[in-house]
């Protein structure tokens, strides 16, 4: 009894003695305890202070003049002198409302469409026929930006590809009315499979007293859909929903890179492709690099609007 | 199924009744029923229609590749192709072969993805694994900094500069060490170690006198093939689909991936393909020939890609789930 007591004072004694200990003396505890798990992180810390947050400060470059001798970090301070060269730029609106309407299709789209489809797989009875689905859906999202667009070139042709025979001798690859449902419909044959994995997997955590209880309630199998399965997709959807919104101004640079050509190039100059070729093609260093953070800036702000509106109407949020 | 349906008949009715006085309740009950059966076949119907419909559409442009590469380029150009190889003829692959483009390019694409994915886990893992940990505090501070990079970056140009002071440009090292690091795939491998292995093996592990570095390697490691396979397959084919870093930082043609080689045997074949349909006969077998070899270096391109596939497809459904748990 008494030991146990003096056992107690002792630890809290040491406790004690550890909180009231200066501050290095913890430290210098803390790291001859954990220096492995340090050990463990710094080269990934490494990583990302190198190749994400020196860009980060790289992005001073948009307010400052290139200068070749000074790299990174530029010359001579000039504020918002390439913001405003690009608001002002007669090409402007149109690279906008490329980029809104392309990502806005694709958002959409790429949206519903897995949870359609999880909802249809998770309707198949056999698991044989399930696992094939899955399997054949899941390939296409596996190939390569470059690839994709090649099958594109390919079942477009004019005349003679599959797809490009019905509509004669104009080529849709050509024609700017198409390029964003091009976009958009190829990037849902690409990766809706392989996106409702996720819907499926929240799927398979109902609880199967969910569906017998809606059952004996008399409920038909759109029914179930309808009312359990639906419902079992919205935190998973919203918070997908969120991420998404993340990318408003995100268009995938490869894709529509490699989808441009100089007959559509009205309709697919995009902001990220715009920046490739100021920037890179046309060593354009600080304007571009303007643009880039408008970009960056607006998805940005998307994101936490996007988060607080969802925290606000369903508590659902990344953050 | 049919004894629920008889016990809903009778029984429940009345329970129901008070509720709507006045509604002839047990009929409705019973056409519902009947309808239900008759939805249950129409849903099925429907259903299978619209599966079968998503499989040809997902399977139609992969197979007619295939098929193509096999034909006669003069059967393809004709649209005689549709669902089996019409006329069989490899010219395309003959020329692909020949192509020395090709071959450097399969071997940067494979030496990049091989090296590449092996620095990736490298970093990947043992960062997981700290950051898994709970009873290391700072972890909630390093994880924030690395979730921002998920949201924001400096954009091309910034990268662009810094690779080029550091002497990256046009140097192979560029292909795996911006990349090195993968936030999402570093928090799929954190959630699996945090969800999937048992405090309890840290607690005996430590009773044993193993250190953080001992578990990771002894315990961790090997209870965790699963989701290595997964990071290591998005890693991999990540490398190995990548054009961008070709496009911006190479300049070398020795040092470009097979990506990158692709897109230019497919943009050469491309501008001569506005010209081909008002030239004559040659030009019009030149083109068909152009065809050809885009087919084959699809499947050129993709095959190991997908040999690699249905090995690692058993872990997919896992290693995504696992993502998902903490999002």
């Amino acid at each position: 009894m008494t030991s146990r007591i003096t056992e107690e004072a002792v630890v809290a004694a040491s406790v004690h003695a550890l909180r009231t200990e200066p501050k290095r003396r913890r430290l210098a505890e803390h790291f001859r305890r954990y220096w492995q798990l340090w050990a463990m992180t710094l080269p990934a810390i490494g990583f990302i202070i190198v190749f994400a947050y020196i860009p980060m400060y790289g992005i001073q470059l948009a307010f400052r003049e290139f200068d070749v001798t000074k790299g990174l970090t530029g010359g001579d301070w000039v504020g918002f002198k390439y913001f405003e060269q690009f608001f002002n730029n007669p090409q402007f609106g149109q690279i906008m409302l490329n980029t809104v309407n392309i990502s806005l299709w694709t958002l959409v789209m790429g949206f519903i469409a897995p949870i359609i489809l999880a909802i249809l797989i998770n309707q198949i009875a056999s698991p044989r026929i399930k696992g094939f689905t899955q399997t054949i859906t899941y390939m296409p999202h596996f190939i390569s930006t470059v690839v994709m667009v090649a099958i594109l070139q390919i079942f477009l042709a004019p005349g003679s590809g599959i797809m490009g025979r019905f509509f004669g001798d104009t080529s849709l690859l050509g024609d700017p009315g198409a390029f964003a449902h091009l976009y958009w419909i190829s990037e849902v044959w690409q990766h809706t499979g392989w996106n409702c994995i996720i819907y499926l997997a929240a799927l398979s955590s109902v609880d199967t007293a969910l569906y017998e209880a809606a059952k004996i309630d008399g409920a038909g199998r759109l029914q179930l859909i309808r009312h359990v399965d639906i419902p079992a997709l919205l935190p998973t959807a919203g918070i997908l929903l969120i991420l998404n919104m993340g990318s408003v101004l995100g268009v995938g640079f490869e894709k529509v890179f490699l989808m441009q050509n100089t007959l559509n190039i009205m309709s697919s100059e995009v902001i990220s492709t715009y920046v490739y070729r100021v920037g890179i093609l046309g060593n354009q260093f600080s304007y571009s690099t303007a643009i880039g953070l408008f970009n960056a800036l607006v998805n940005f702000a998307f994101l936490i609007l996007a988060n607080y509106i969802a925290k606000r109407a369903s508590n659902t949020s990344i953050f | 199924m049919s004894n629920i349906t008889g016990t809903l008949d009778g029984a429940p009715a009345p329970k129901v009744r008070p509720r709507r006085p006045g509604a002839p309740k047990t009929p409705r009950t019973k056409r519902r029923i009947q309808q239900r059966t008759a939805g249950d076949w129409a849903v099925d119907i429907v259903l299978g229609v619209l599966i079968a419909l998503i499989l040809a559409a997902v399977i139609y442009p992969l197979w007619f590749i295939v098929v193509a590469s096999f034909s006669d380029p003069r059967a393809v150009a004709t649209g005689e192709v549709t669902l089996l190889p019409q006329g069989f003829g490899l010219t395309g692959y003959e020329m692909i072969l020949a192509d020395d483009r090709i071959w450097t390019g399969y071997r940067n694409t494979i030496l990049y993805s091989v090296l590449g994915t092996a620095v990736n886990l490298l970093v990947t893992l043992p960062a997981a694994f700290a950051m898994s940990r709970r009873e290391f505090r700072p972890r909630r501070i390093i994880m924030f900094l690395f979730a921002f990079t998920m949201f924001f970056g400096g954009g091309l140009i910034p990268m662009f500069l810094l690779v080029k002071q550091l002497g990256l440009l046009n140097n192979m090292w560029v292909f795996i060490l911006p990349t090195a690091f993968s936030v999402f795939n570093m928090i799929i491998a954190r959630s699996f170690f945090e969800t999937s292995i048992p405090e309890e093996l840290r607690e005996a592990a430590a009773l044993d006198g193993l250190s953080y570095f001992g578990y990771f390697l002894k315990i961790v490691i090997p209870l965790s093939s699963a989701i290595i396979a997964v990071i290591g397959l998005y890693y991999f084919v990540g490398h190995w689909n990548d054009f961008f870093t070709g496009l911006i930082f190479i300049r070398d043609q020795e040092l470009q991936p097979l990506q990158n080689v692709l897109q230019q045997i497919l943009m050469a074949n491309q501008s001569s393909a506005g010209a081909g349909g008002s030239l004559g006969q040659s030009a019009g077998d030149a083109q068909n020939l152009a065809d050809q070899i885009k087919f084959g270096v699809i499947i050129v391109s993709t095959l190991p890609i997908l040999v690699l596939y249905p090995m690692l497809q058993k872990y997919f459904n896992k290693g995504v789930m696992i993502g998902a748990v903490k999002g």
